[in-house]
């Protein structure tokens, strides 16, 4: 059977943590965890999720979860699995949560948010943080956002993703899958920030949704060495929209959505090419 | 299962575990404090999608009979329950 709200497993795992209200990189968090269940191992890097989610002695992972250092979510992990394997226990699920820069699940709020809203790798073009400012000159981060997906899919892994918390059913399904593949995993979930994006708290899930659907975030799969689309927007909503509704981009010109909008097509000429 | 509040909280240095490890769960705060507005849910209205539990980024919204119940203690109050009902069974109240 599908998993839907009613059949997910009720039990929390990620409960009393202190995210910011409407945080969206904790809704991830919290619905991966219900997917994978009470035997998921999780290693949590330096970040929003990990500060919010040990303070002790308030403990907010209802199953084993464990910090790692902030380049160290993949070497934690292989220990991880390394050693309950030697264990003789097999019947569990070993699970990273990384923030813009780590491995299995990333959830991507676009830029270090842990320590004040720096710029990352992933940070889109023309989004200001405190690290890429927005005045007369330079108008926010001029670098475009990486494309951490195809690049890990690149390694040929057997299985990769990604997804936004705007579309659970989708994560859902993606997360329930990965549980069933041995080997190494990716999902890259995107997951607004109220607090950097500069949106209200109660838009998290709305604008999860908007990005794909103006088609500057899209779901896919890569698995067998194919990559396929899962969700194709019939028309394109208003990318300016889109941005105008969040103040880090609040300063954008019209040529820079002109910038936007024509490197999303680009983009998806590449994708209808290259995508089943 | 729903997490609890505990009501040890430990705070010498003897309480302290030796190991960095500890009990999973272990809650001793709550997070109504951050709340401005309260998701207040119209029973009538309801139908028991489980939308707004499935979307509540605390996951304190929890079945309930056959619509749902929400945990004050560590409801934030960010309205997102309130924007993804459709039926408009959630209205977010300002607090006092
Ligand atoms: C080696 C190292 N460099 C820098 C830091 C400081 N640091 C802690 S959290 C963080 C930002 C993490 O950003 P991201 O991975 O995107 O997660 P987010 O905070 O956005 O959830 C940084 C730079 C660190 N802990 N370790
Ligand atoms: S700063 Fe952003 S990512 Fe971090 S806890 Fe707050 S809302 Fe979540
Ligand atoms: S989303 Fe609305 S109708 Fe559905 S369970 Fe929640 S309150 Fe009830
Ligand atoms: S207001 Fe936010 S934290 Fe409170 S029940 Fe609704 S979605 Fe959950
Ligand atoms: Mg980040």
């Amino acid at each position: 059977m599908a998993i839907n709200a009613k059949t997910l497993n009720e039990t929390e795992f990620f409960y009393g943590h202190k995210a910011c209200a409407g945080c969206g990189g904790s809704l991830a968090v919290r619905i991966a965890l219900k997917v994978l269940g009470e035997n998921a191992v999780a290693v949590l890097p330096a970040g929003c999720m990990s500060a919010v989610g040990f303070n002790f002695p308030q403990l907010c992972f209802g199953n084993n979860a464990i910090i790692s250092t902030f380049a160290g979510t993949a070497s934690m992990l292989t220990g991880v699995e390394a050693g309950l394997r030697a264990q003789g226990i097999t019947d569990f699920h070993a699970v990273g949560f990384a923030g813009d820069g780590g491995t299995a699940i990333c959830y991507d709020n676009e830029a270090y948010m842990n320590t004040g809203i720096q710029k990352s790798s992933l940070t889109p073009f023309g989004a200001r943080t405190t690290t890429t400012p927005a005045g007369k000159n330079i108008r926010g981060n001029l670098r475009p956002k990486k494309n951490l997906f195809e690049i890990v899919a690149a390694h040929g892994i057997p299985y990769a993703a990604t997804a936004s918390v705007g579309y659970l059913n989708d994560f859902m399904r993606k997360v329930e899958k990965a549980k069933n593949i041995r080997g190494t995993k990716y999902i890259h979930v995107l997951a607004p920030c109220p607090t950097g994006w500069g949106v209200k708290t109660d838009e998290t899930v709305e604008i999860a949704k908007e990005v794909v659907d103006c088609g500057l975030w899209y779901l896919a799969e890569y698995e067998n060495g194919e990559f396929t689309l899962n969700r194709r927007p019939k028309e394109f909503s208003d990318v300016s929209a889109y941005l105008r509704r969040q103040s880090r981009f609040k300063h954008l010109t019209d040529e820079d959505i002109e910038i936007i909008t024509r490197s999303r097509d680009e983009k998806w000429e590449f994708i209808n090419q290259n995508f089943k | 299962m729903k997490p609890y509040l505990r009501d040890f909280v430990p705070t010498s240095y003897d309480d302290i575990p030796k190991a960095t490890a500890y009990e999973a769960g272990y809650l001793v705060t709550k997070n109504a404090g951050w709340r401005n507005a309260r998701p207040v849910l119209d029973e009538t209205k309801c139908i028991g999608c489980l939308n707004c539990y499935l979307y509540c980024p605390d996951g304190v919204i929890f079945r309930e009979d056959s619509k749902i119940g929400i945990d004050y203690d560590f409801c934030k109050g960010c309205g997102i329950c309130s924007k993804i009902c459709k039926l408009k069974a959630i209205k977010m109240e300002a607090e006092k």
